[in-house]
């Protein structure tokens, strides 16, 4: 996904922003797949392509078997209820003047998925005690609630439509720690119930992405780096990008953290306007020899479920 | 170890119309000379303005520490004018505070040149030349690159990471023997995070200062601190070293907030552990124990009308618990 930079009295297009450049991956029926990654490395974008909010520069998107990369809106409406999405802050992304009830039916009215007013009431009420919330609150307003309450309205809304994929674009980072325990639960609870459920889960808490995910992508500066199942990101990470992001993240316990490994990381995320050459992550990484700052590396297959884009593996 | 820093049974109340907030009440601890120290607790419990009650910072009216000593250096620097030469000097100088969000605590009219030099002005006696000297040494010293050039940009000219790395210069500039970091690295990515900590672990011993970070993050908490105050509703639960703490926690709270965070390590399928319910308003407040309703252990005792005392348990470890 490349957004135009245009600067000056026309607006002329001066570059390209590689938002997101080359990135491949496949979510499959009922699977939850992580996507971590530093600030501006490309994870929303990657979400809204997905969800065809922006259309990709280039590529392909297949949705249930069909491709929607290219389609036009107009195709694109049918499938909508099909995927959908919830945010990170569960203060700024509901509309503050409308109800709980009217906010997680919305979807069911402009999708058209009930016949009356009856089958609508109904269905919001399900939709709520679904996400735990009791259906007596269905008239409250979002300051009404708390933050965890307010996170489960937007995820009630998120499921109306009986999305076969979620994307869950930093769903728990804003909430405290015993709410963000319950909202994690909840995602799990429903992946369950709702067989089928897909969840692209993005987050920059790697605890957190390792306790509900799968497999993990691993996203730098628009690319895609490494993928890797959940143990096997504790176990056995070959990209260095990712054994320092998870070197960051400390352990809850002392005595593990006496004896960790911290891997100091040079500097900050470039700017994709200024992308290095070769492995974008050259510049930063502790092990760059010549040939990084040469050329790009493949993505290879190197062990079940697990891929590294690395030089040096 | 000599202790530095001396807080005793701090009480700072909010008088708002809807009733008396008892933000903190009744909060003691101690910081001893070199060492790193951890506030911890749920949002709202109290941790923010305990600290800023140490500097006179709390917003008066409504607030107004009602009770309490905070003794430094030989005296109660509670019973110090607020606004007075001598609390002037404490803050900022011989204390001072990295705040979560630097863009509040930066001007953003004002060049980093000018923010950094200022506090020197006040607090150190140098002339302007070594001062200058002095700016652009810190600057090197937090990693900020070019620092000749980019020691006149302003605020909004750096990331998130390169004004923190600012604060964390600034806080340093004038000698102190206390630095307070209130969620130093919260609003930022996690190797940032660890970037800034790993700074600020490694100065404060080079400048033999004492660190105390506000956090709810319990990771970062087990990574750098040697001990720990775990707060609630305005009152410390329970303290010891992080080790005792981490190795056998006891308050039921201390407990449910290690059950509800996913840890990296954890390999199985473990089902978190959300803490029942939510942290009280601390508005009227009843006078039991405020985890009452919360707590899963609670006994018959815990409905009686005080608090538990924060009582030894063996070493340095004290909880405040009926049950326990
Ligand atoms: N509409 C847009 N126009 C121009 N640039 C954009 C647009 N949206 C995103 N970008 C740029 O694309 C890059 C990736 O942004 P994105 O929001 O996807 O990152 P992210 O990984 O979600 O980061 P964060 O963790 O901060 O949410 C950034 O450099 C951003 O500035
Ligand atoms: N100016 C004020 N007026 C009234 N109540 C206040 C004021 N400032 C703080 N409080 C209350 O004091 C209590 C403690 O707040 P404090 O900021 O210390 O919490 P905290 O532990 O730092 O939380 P967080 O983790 O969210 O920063 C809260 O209940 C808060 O609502
Ligand atoms: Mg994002
Ligand atoms: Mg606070």
């Amino acid at each position: 996904m490349y957004f135009p930079l245009k600067r000056g009295l026309l607006r002329k297009k001066e570059a390209d922003i590689k938002a997101v450049d080359g990135v491949n991956f496949r979510i499959k029926k009922g699977e939850t797949l992580g996507l971590v990654g530093e600030s501006g490395s490309g994870k929303t974008t990657t979400g809204k392509c997905i969800l065809r909010l922006h259309k990709p520069t280039e590529g392909k998107i297949t949705f249930n078997g069909k491709e929607i990369a290219s389609l036009r809106e107009r195709d694109m409406k049918p499938l909508r209820p099909g995927m959908s999405m919830i945010f990170q802050d569960p203060y700024s992304s509901l509309d503050p003047r409308q109800k709980a009830g009217a906010i997680v039916g919305e979807p069911l009215i402009i999708h058209r998925l009930v016949r009356n007013r009856k089958e609508y009431r109904d269905r919001v009420e399900e939709l709520f005690r679904l996400v735990n919330l009791d259906p007596r609150m269905i008239d409250r307003v979002p300051h009404e609630f708390s933050g965890g309450q307010r996170q489960r309205v937007g995820i009630a809304r998120a499921l109306a439509g009986e999305p076969s994929l979620l994307i869950c674009d930093e769903p728990v980072s804003a909430l405290d720690v015993s709410i963000q325990a319950q909202v994690i639960n909840l995602l799990k609870d429903l992946r369950e119930k709702m067989k089928g459920l897909s969840y692209l889960f993005i987050a920059h808490d790697l605890s957190v992405v390792r306790h509900i995910s799968h497999r993990i992508a691993v996203m730098y500066l628009g690319r895609i780096v490494e993928v890797l199942d959940q143990d096997t990101l504790y176990d056995n990470p070959l990209h260095p990008y990712t054994r320092a992001l998870l070197s960051a993240v400390p352990v809850p316990d002392p005595f593990i953290e006496e004896k960790r490994e911290r891997i100091a990381l040079k500097g900050e995320i470039p700017s994709v306007l200024n992308s290095p050459s070769g492995c974008s992550f050259h510049p930063r990484c502790p092990l760059a020899k010549r040939e990084c700052r040469q050329k790009p590396p493949d993505m290879r297959l190197v062990g079940k479920d697990h891929e590294v884009a690395c030089h040096l593996v | 170890m000599t202790t530095l820093l001396k807080v005793n049974n701090l009480k700072t109340h909010f008088f708002t119309h809807t009733g008396v907030v008892k933000a903190v009440d009744g909060v003691s601890f101690h910081i001893d000379e070199s060492e790193i120290v951890a506030v911890v607790g749920e949002s709202g419990c109290g941790k923010s303005v305990s600290q800023l009650s140490i500097m006179q910072l709390v917003s008066t009216p409504p607030g107004k520490i009602v009770d309490g000593t905070v003794e430094f250096e030989g005296r109660d620097i509670l019973r110090l004018d607020p606004k007075g030469k001598e609390m002037r000097g404490i803050r900022g100088g011989k204390i001072s505070m990295i705040f979560q969000e630097p863009m509040t605590s930066l001007n953003p009219l004002l060049t980093i040149h000018r923010q950094l030099t200022e506090a020197m002005e006040v607090h150190l006696d140098l002339d302007r030349s070594q001062i200058h000297d002095r700016a652009i040494e810190l600057l090197d010293m937090v990693g900020i690159s070019d620092t000749d050039k980019r020691i006149h940009d302003y605020p909004h000219q750096f990331s998130g990471g390169m004004r923190q790395r600012i604060m964390i210069a600034m806080a340093l500039s004038c000698n102190p023997r206390i630095i307070i970091a209130d969620e130093p690295t919260t609003a930022l990515d996690v190797t940032t995070q660890a970037q800034l900590l790993e700074l600020m672990s490694d100065l404060v011993s080079k400048f033999k200062a004492s660190l105390i970070i506000v956090t709810h993050n319990l990771g970062i908490v087990a990574r750098y601190a040697r001990r720990i105050y775990v707060m609630y509703a305005g009152r410390v639960i329970e303290s010891g070293t992080a080790k005792e703490i981490f190795g056998s926690p006891k308050h039921p709270y201390t407990r449910g907030l290690l059950n509800c965070v996913p840890r990296l390590d954890t390999k199985d399928e473990t089902r978190l552990v959300p803490i029942a319910g939510s942290i009280p308003n601390l508005v009227n407040m009843k006078p039991n124990c405020a985890f009452y309703s919360r707590c899963q252990h609670r006994v018959e005792e815990c409905k009686r009308e005080y608090w538990p005392v924060l009582r030894h348990i063996t070493g340095l470890h004290h909880v405040s618990c009926h049950a326990c």
